[in-house]
């Protein structure tokens, strides 16, 4: 578990967004399922995903509209290459993590829910990690960091905006 | 010579804190040296506060180092580690005789660090899947029986009598039934399904399989949250073995019986932990509360009779059959038996799990086990039982743990989660944070609930700012009682407990005073 895949994937087209769909639709309750295999290949889920996932489930688009805006970890647009999220439950406040997220706010130049301009970071509220004895916790993508402080968090997102230059 | 056998944990706290990178470093270390060394990933042991916790076998036992950076391991290595060297400050001697680990009582929790999590041989060794042959052998009724005697009450916090609700599926007619785990342990301080699931999975895969066969469904699901990727990882591939190994299946042993299970991820819903939301969310639909009666266990998943069990709940059940409902019994207080999973959490100097029987106080575990804060501050305030918990004081730690003892004083146990915070917090900002989680993660279906929440933070926004103080002081008491009283579940029915306990026991923090040397937080 070293580096976790970036939450940016394959480019969606109509033809891939459909054989996810059909993968997944005969599954009793299938919705969930669903939504997260869209939002797992392409990132996130298009818009034109929405009335197709209500065709394949018998669904009203209405009703597909407010099962994905009901959940948090559901995203209709795509994120940076990093999603940081913060843990905003009361173990990690207990240790520091108000002013973690002061200073990741600051340090991102954005709010929670938004993306940088590079499209590097989207940083997300998250409600226990379940790493409560070894707070403050941040997720990035698939992986947990533990006792993080601001030092460290500046650390760690220069070392994934590093990845990048190296990648290119 | 035969290779060293060193066990690095892989649990997420243990990776969090750099286990991977320590696993590397052995190895690379080792070939240095030119010894044969065998890594094993174990589960953590839970003691959180020596993460990464190393082992290494010995003819004596395993002996421990902890906790151990990246940095630290070249030291570790010249100081003899190989061979069990104790001459090194990270050395901790025999695990087994860690003081921490030695003086609890794991039945559940009993195999946790000790194994692979997902060798099926490791399992069995361990008496692994024996409470499951019982099972087998037994009629359906003798194996809820079992589980009545045992007195287990619900885990996750609602503390109903897991037999009671098994006895209730089992006597509807035969049929379509499902078994359901609740595995979207989204309290803030607990973290003791999540060992489970990454370090034992079989454990839940044997309970779940067992409240099949006693309950007469064939089809199971854990509806786990999406925080726990590296649970979700360690229960497809626990499952895959399972099926491969005869446990799961059409076919359970051999026995004609057949058992499914599969993973369902949540979405980031708190309130999908609510039972009837959670069977909302399997069915696919948003997570609303559903109105009860009728009961899951007569109406539930796909309107079919089905047994919702936290992950605790099931993952207890496999020692019950095991050992004996009787002798889960024998441990406990009062109408609480066997065993409580403590995690204590947040602002502590030894964070971590205990499994220990009900009736310890609070004081004795965060003092003999925690060791007080991290911070090495006084303490000033404990919230048990999640984000739905009371506040409490000083005056009320020393009460045993048991689920009646605790409501009687206002206290809830519910998962068994302790989250610690020394005299630094601001008990304004905590009670403002409780109403504002109740906004973020109400489902809406009730008005209590979905504007409560929401007036909360604003009545509460505007006492800190100094207005009408003690108007605003009554109507969030009113708010608090309406809430209590009017809501449709837990969320917004003790949404406002913490909030009570400010008000009862730390008034002073809510008063402009406080709020203007400390600062609120904004959202």
């Amino acid at each position: 578990m070293s580096h976790s895949a970036s939450p940016v994937a394959d480019a969606w087209t109509p033809a891939e967004l459909q054989t996810v769909i059909d993968a997944h639709r005969a599954r009793p309750g299938a919705m969930l399922p669903l939504l997260h295999a869209i939002q797992a290949r392409f990132g996130f889920i298009p818009e034109e995903a929405v009335p197709r996932v209500a065709e394949a489930l018998r669904h009203t688009r209405a009703e597909v509209h407010g099962i994905i805006s009901f959940y948090h970890h559901f995203r209709t647009h795509p994120a940076g290459r990093s999603v940081i999220q913060i843990c905003r439950a009361e173990a990690c406040q207990a240790v520091g993590s108000r002013q973690l997220e002061a200073h990741a706010r600051k340090a991102l130049g954005i709010d929670y829910h938004q993306t940088t301009p590079d499209h590097e970071f989207t940083l997300e509220p998250v409600y226990c990690l379940g790493n409560c004895a070894c707070g403050p916790s941040i997720r990035v993508n698939d992986d947990v960091y533990g006792r993080m402080t601001p030092e460290q968090f500046d650390e760690l997102t220069d070392e994934l905006s590093a990845t990048v230059v190296e990648v290119k | 010579m035969m290779a060293v056998t060193v066990y690095v944990p892989r649990d997420t706290t243990a990776l969090a804190l750099g286990a991977d990178r320590v696993a590397t470093r052995l190895e690379r270390g080792a070939k240095a040296r030119n010894v044969d060394i065998n890594i094993v990933r174990n589960g953590s042991r839970g003691l959180f506060y020596l993460e990464p916790l190393i082992e290494v076998a010995t003819p004596e036992g395993r002996v421990a180092y902890g906790p151990v950076t990246p940095a630290e391991v070249e030291s570790l290595l010249d100081a003899g580690l190989l061979d069990g060297g104790q001459d090194h400050p990270l050395a901790l001697g025999l695990t087994e005789e860690i003081a921490y680990l030695k003086r609890q009582q794991r039945l559940t929790f009993s195999r946790i660090g000790l194994t692979d999590p997902v060798s099926i041989e490791d399992y069995t060794a361990l008496r692994g899947f024996k409470g499951l042959e019982k099972a087998l052998a037994l009629e359906a009724q003798a194996v809820v029986d079992e589980v009545t005697a045992s007195g287990l009450r619900g885990r996750g916090g609602a503390a109903f009598p897991t037999g009671i609700k098994w006895q209730t599926v089992h006597d509807q007619p035969a049929g379509q039934k499902y078994v359901v785990c609740n595995a979207d342990e989204g309290d803030s301080g607990t973290f003791a399904d999540r060992l489970v699931m990454e370090c034992d999975p079989y454990l839940l895969i044997e309970g779940m399989a067992i409240a099949g066969l006693a309950a007469g469904a064939d089809q199971g699901y854990i509806y786990l949250r999406s925080e726990y990727p590296l649970a979700h990882a360690v229960l497809e591939e626990a499952i895959e073995r399972a099926v491969a190994a005869g446990y799961l299946g059409d076919d359970i042993l051999g026995s004609g019986r057949g058992f499914h299970l599969e993973v369902r991820l949540g979405a980031g819903a708190y309130i999908c932990g609510e039972e009837t939301s959670l069977l909302e969310s399997l069915e696919g639909k948003r997570g609303l509360v559903r109105a009860k009666p009728p009961l899951p266990a007569i109406e539930g998943l796909f309107g079919r009779p089905t047994v919702v069990n936290n992950v605790l709940s099931l993952a207890t059940v496999p020692f019950i059959l095991d050992q004996g409902g009787q002798t889960y019994a024998d441990y406990g207080l009062g109408r609480s038996r066997g065993t409580l999973a403590i995690q204590l959490a947040g602002n502590v100097k030894r964070g971590g799990l205990v499994e220990l029987a009900f009736g310890t106080s609070l004081r004795e575990l965060m003092e003999e086990f925690g060791g007080g804060t991290r911070s090495g501050r006084p303490l000033k305030a404990v919230q048990v039982g999640g984000p739905l918990g009371a506040y409490l004081p000083e005056s009320q730690w020393d009460h045993p743990i048991d689920y009646e003892g605790f409501a009687a004083f206002g206290g809830v146990v519910g998962h068994g989660g302790v989250v610690m915070f020394d005299d630094s917090v601001d008990m304004g900002d905590q009670a403002r944070f409780a109403m504002e989680f109740c906004s973020v993660e109400s489902c809406g279906k009730c008005t209590p609930c979905r504007i409560g929440a929401v007036r909360g933070v604003e009545v509460i926004d505007r006492l800190r700012a100094g207005e009408s103080l003690d108007k605003n002081l009554a109507l969030l008491t009113d708010l608090c009682d309406t809430m209590v009283d009017g809501s449709l579940c837990a969320m917004g029915g003790m949404t406002p407990f913490p909030v009570q306990s400010v008000l009862q026991h730390f008034p002073d923090d809510l008063t402009p005073r406080q709020a203007a040397t400390v600062g609120g937080t904004t959202c």
